[in-house]
């Protein structure tokens, strides 16, 4: 008997060593998250994923599976809360959608389309964050990062060059790259590093590709990203 | 600015680099003294600092960027901090903060334009029963008023090395107004290990267990428990068992000095008169779980106690209480190291704590696994508060049923309480669990009529009169040792926002509910004190504190909206009476900002209005 939990009242197997994310992935549960990516190292900061286990919350992609959890996942109360965390993610930078080249292949607003969010509700805060186009083949984008580190671990442990990681605290925190003078193009950053390809938003992005797929004809016009991320829904 | 290349800079950090090797460890310790040597920690250093330690540039301007007593921006041959709880506020500390800028001719925030001096506000500095305090490059100064500005001023001007400043400048009292077991009875160095030894080590244990002892840090976790847990915990790495020592993975005992929580300043009198007692707990620790190596998290707030305290281990490795062989006993060995923090309060967080002993930023770890079965360097390890550490010496000295015997049932043992506000006598008092905050009121002076009381510093409980005869116990009023005293007619508004804005400077940023949350609830009681504030702000702030209630990473976010809500609950007033009649006012002003198009169009009438 393989060992289960139970997510919203479905019965999920789980092998020893995974995660709550891990076990709802491979039976195709979805639950809303960003900073996660399967193929890296679980990171836990933006809590989209959180769901209620045995009554507490917990960020599903870091908790591990244990037999009998009884998780709570796609309810009311959860999905507003995510909801809101989505919220504070677009008035804490400066996504401006309708001219953004990542629009409808940007996790941040598939999931916002997901949750039902209809506008930001909190103000925005318009930091002034800086852009970096020193990269020949890169574009470095800070207003939409939303600090999931994901390019952190890819470049660093897919890419074995430690290119990217985080600076100051709290809102203060910033995105940097790793050579003295600051800028991208200074790194050993290659445009076919895991690193180019893992941004959940348009904050790292390939140049030279602007608009070869039309808005409209992009992954997230077509497909819920709930589709797209538990591997269902490609017709 | 230095740069790296730079021979200047290289001769002042080479000494630095050398005394710390090559051990990634060691590099908040490196950038604290690079900050001293070059008064910021400049590019041309982190270049240095990376390639000495063979670890990626992004890592350290990381560990830079972090902490708040690191500037990347120059901040001046003399940096002064002021302390910024409410309690230096309720003593003026505005005021005087103005009254010093003037002095010196330079705006908060700003270095002077000579590069002399910068004076900006940082968080409690834990000199709270003898504020307003500051900091002054790094070193405490108490007792602010005028007259010590003015002299303080004129040092600056003339240049004196802080070295030379008169003392009583320096002057830190322990105002200890009630002693019991930990403050009040004598302590014979040693007499815990002895008694440890000639007990045996499980034996200890059993003892720890029926004394009961829960944490002081906050928590409130039974010691004996975690000790025990760290004591089994196997050491795993991906291929297998660790072993580091004779079979044995190694396992640390840390002592969480970091003190962090506004209001709370009880770790610094043990730190400053009982060191032997802290000292002797981890030693008592470590032969429990077996660990041979220590660690004293300091808040880098109490440097000034880094000399003394090196001296305090200096004695008792002479005495043969620490280090190879402790008391002749062959098959004991441990001593303890001190690191200094450099200003985050995230640090007094037990993982977040590991992960700058590391050398690392101080952001939290994902749990489980906890750190008792992978904490430092992935070992089992330990993390207890410094009053813990005194109490178990206690425990080890004289038995389980002697402490058990003090307090309540489920509160055994006695409670620092750090108190300070609205009272005669600031200071420390130390009281058997289950005293009431009306007999701690009495007994210090409270000045007037008491009208609320933030018990556990902004991360605890705000009580109001009615509740003064609640008992300070885990089960009733829980605290990690604050008690700040606000007296009838103090507009608590003004505490609620200074904990906000607390909270929002020391998150991490790690996590989005807490990183956001906390600036949207700091922006809600902006918005309220300027007066444009709505009832349906009030109802935000209870939907956001639910936010970060319910899903933050670690305890900071989670209750980082306590005092707001709490106030807010039992002093509904404060709140209200700043509100503007409407439900709901938007932070944006529509009508103000068609103010320039009416003027450029030259329109007044109804319709240029909204
Ligand atoms: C944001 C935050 C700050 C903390 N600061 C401190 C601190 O300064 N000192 C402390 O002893 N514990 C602090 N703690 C609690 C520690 O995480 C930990 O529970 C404690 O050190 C355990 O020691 P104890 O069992 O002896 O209480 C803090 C916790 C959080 C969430
Ligand atoms: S650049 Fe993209 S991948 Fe990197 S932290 Fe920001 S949002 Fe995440
Ligand atoms: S709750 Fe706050 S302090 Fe804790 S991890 Fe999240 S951002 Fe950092
Ligand atoms: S997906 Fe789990 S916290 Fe981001």
């Amino acid at each position: 008997m393989s060992k289960t939990i139970t997510i919203d009242g479905l019965t999920v197997p789980f092998r020893d060593g995974q995660t709550i994310m891990d076990a709802a992935l491979a039976s195709g549960v979805y639950i809303p998250h960003l900073c996660h990516n399967p193929e890296f190292k679980p990171h836990g900061s933006c809590k989209l994923c959180t769901v209620n286990v045995n009554g507490r919350n917990a960020a599903s992609c870091t908790m591990p599976a244990t037999e009998g959890l009884q998780v709570l996942n796609d309810t009311a109360e959860l999905n507003d809360e995510r909801r809101a965390l989505v919220q504070m993610l677009f008035v804490e930078g400066n996504h401006l959608c309708p001219s953004c080249e990542k629009s409808g292949n940007c996790q941040l607003q598939a999931v916002a389309y997901y949750l039902e969010m209809m506008s930001p509700h909190y103000n925005h805060f318009y930091p002034t964050r800086e852009v970096d186009a020193s990269h020949p083949g890169i574009l470095l984008d800070r207003n939409r990062c939303i600090y999931c580190e994901l390019c952190v671990r890819a470049s660093r442990d897919a890419d074995g060059k430690n290119v990217f990681g985080l600076t100051g605290r709290g809102m203060a925190t910033t995105l940097i790259v790793n050579s003295a003078s600051g800028r991208l193009g200074d790194t050993t950053l290659a445009v076919t590093d895991k690193a180019v390809q893992v941004c959940p938003t348009g904050a790292l992005m390939k140049k030279g590709l602007a608009y070869t797929v039309p808005i409209g004809r992009r992954i997230f016009d077509h497909h819920s990203i709930k589709d797209v991320q538990t591997g269902g829904g490609h017709e | 600015m230095y740069r790296s290349d730079s021979p200047g800079l290289s001769r002042l950090l080479t000494p630095i680099l050398q005394r710390h090797g090559r051990d990634a460890t060691r590099l908040l310790q490196i950038l604290r003294e690079v900050q001293d040597a070059c008064h910021s920690v400049p590019a041309g250093a982190i270049d240095l600092v990376a390639a000495h330690l063979d670890v990626p540039r992004v890592n350290v301007e990381g560990v830079a960027g972090f902490y708040s007593f690191l500037s990347a921006h120059p901040a001046g041959e003399y940096r002064l901090l002021f302390s910024g709880n409410i309690t230096d506020q309720m003593l003026g500390k505005d005021e005087l903060m103005q009254y010093l800028c003037n002095k010196l001719w330079v705006e908060p925030g700003r270095l002077s334009e000579d590069g002399l001096v910068s004076v900006d506000s940082t968080s409690c500095t834990g000199m709270c029963d003898q504020g307003p305090a500051a900091l002054v490059n790094g070193w405490p100064l108490t007792n602010l008023d005028h007259n010590r500005l003015d002299l303080i001023a004129e040092l600056i001007r003339s240049r004196k090395p802080v070295a030379d400043w008169p003392p009583m400048l320096f002057e830190v009292a322990d105002n200890v107004h009630r002693g019991d077991v930990l403050l009040g009875q004598p302590f014979e160095p040693g007499a815990a290990i002895r008694a440890t030894l000639a007990r045996g080590a499980k034996e200890t244990l059993a003892e720890m267990d029926k004394s009961n002892l829960r944490g002081r840090g906050g928590a409130g976790f039974k010691t004996a428990s975690k000790w025990a847990f760290c004591h089994a915990a196997i050491a795993e790495e991906e291929g297998g068992v660790i072993c580091d020592v004779g079979g044995q993975p190694e396992r640390f005992i840390v002592c969480n000095a970091d003190e962090g929580e506004p209001g709370t300043f009880k770790d610094r009198v043990l730190l400053n008169s009982h060191a032997d007692l802290v000292f002797e707990g981890m030693t008592v620790g470590a032969r429990v779980v077996g660990a041979s190596k220590g660690f004293l998290y300091l808040r880098g707030e109490y440097r000034y106690l880094l000399q003394q305290l090196e001296a305090v281990l200096k004695r008792r490795r002479e005495a043969g209480l620490l280090g190879g062989n402790i008391l002749g006993q062959t098959d004991f060995s441990f001593d303890i190291e001190i690191h200094l923090g450099a200003g985050a309060y995230i640090c007094g967080e037990e993982s977040a704590l590991i992960e700058s002993l590391e050398g690392k930023r101080g952001r939290p770890r994902n749990r489980p696994p906890f750190p008792v079965t992978r904490g430092y360097k992935g070992r089992p390890t330990v993390v207890d508060n410094v009053e813990t550490f005194a109490c178990a010496a206690r425990i080890a000295e004289n038995g389980g049923a002697w402490f058990a015997s003090i307090g309540t049932a489920q509160s055994t043992g006695t409670k620092l309480l750090s108190v300070s506000g609205d009272v005669a006598r600031p200071g420390i008092y130390e009281y058997p669990f289950g005293v009431t905050v009306r007999q701690i009121l009495d007994d210090c002076g409270a000045q007037g009529r008491s009208y609320a009381v933030q018990v556990s510093g902004p991360s605890g409980t705000t009580i109001s009169w009615k509740e003064f005869e609640r008992k300070i116990a885990f089960e009733d009023l829980p605290t990690a040792g604050a008690l700040m005293v606000f007296r009838h007619r103090r507009d608590l508004f003004q505490a609620a926002r200074n904990f906000a804005d607390f909270f929002a400077h020391e998150s991490c940023g790690f996590c989005t509910p807490c990183r956001v949350g906390t600036q949207l609830q700091k922006k809600i009681l902006e918005k309220i004190q300027s007066g444009h504030g709505t009832a349906s702000d009030l109802e935000e702030l209870k939907r956001l504190g639910h936010i970060l209630k319910t899903m933050s990473h670690c305890g900071l976010g989670s209750s980082a909206a306590n005092p707001v809500l709490d106030i807010l609950e039992k002093f509904p007033d404060m709140y209200e009476s700043k509100l503007k009649a409407f439900a709901f006012e938007p932070a944006f002003d529509l009508d103000g900002a068609l103010e320039t198009a009416r003027k450029i169009t030259g329109r007044d009438d109804e319709w240029a209005h909204l």
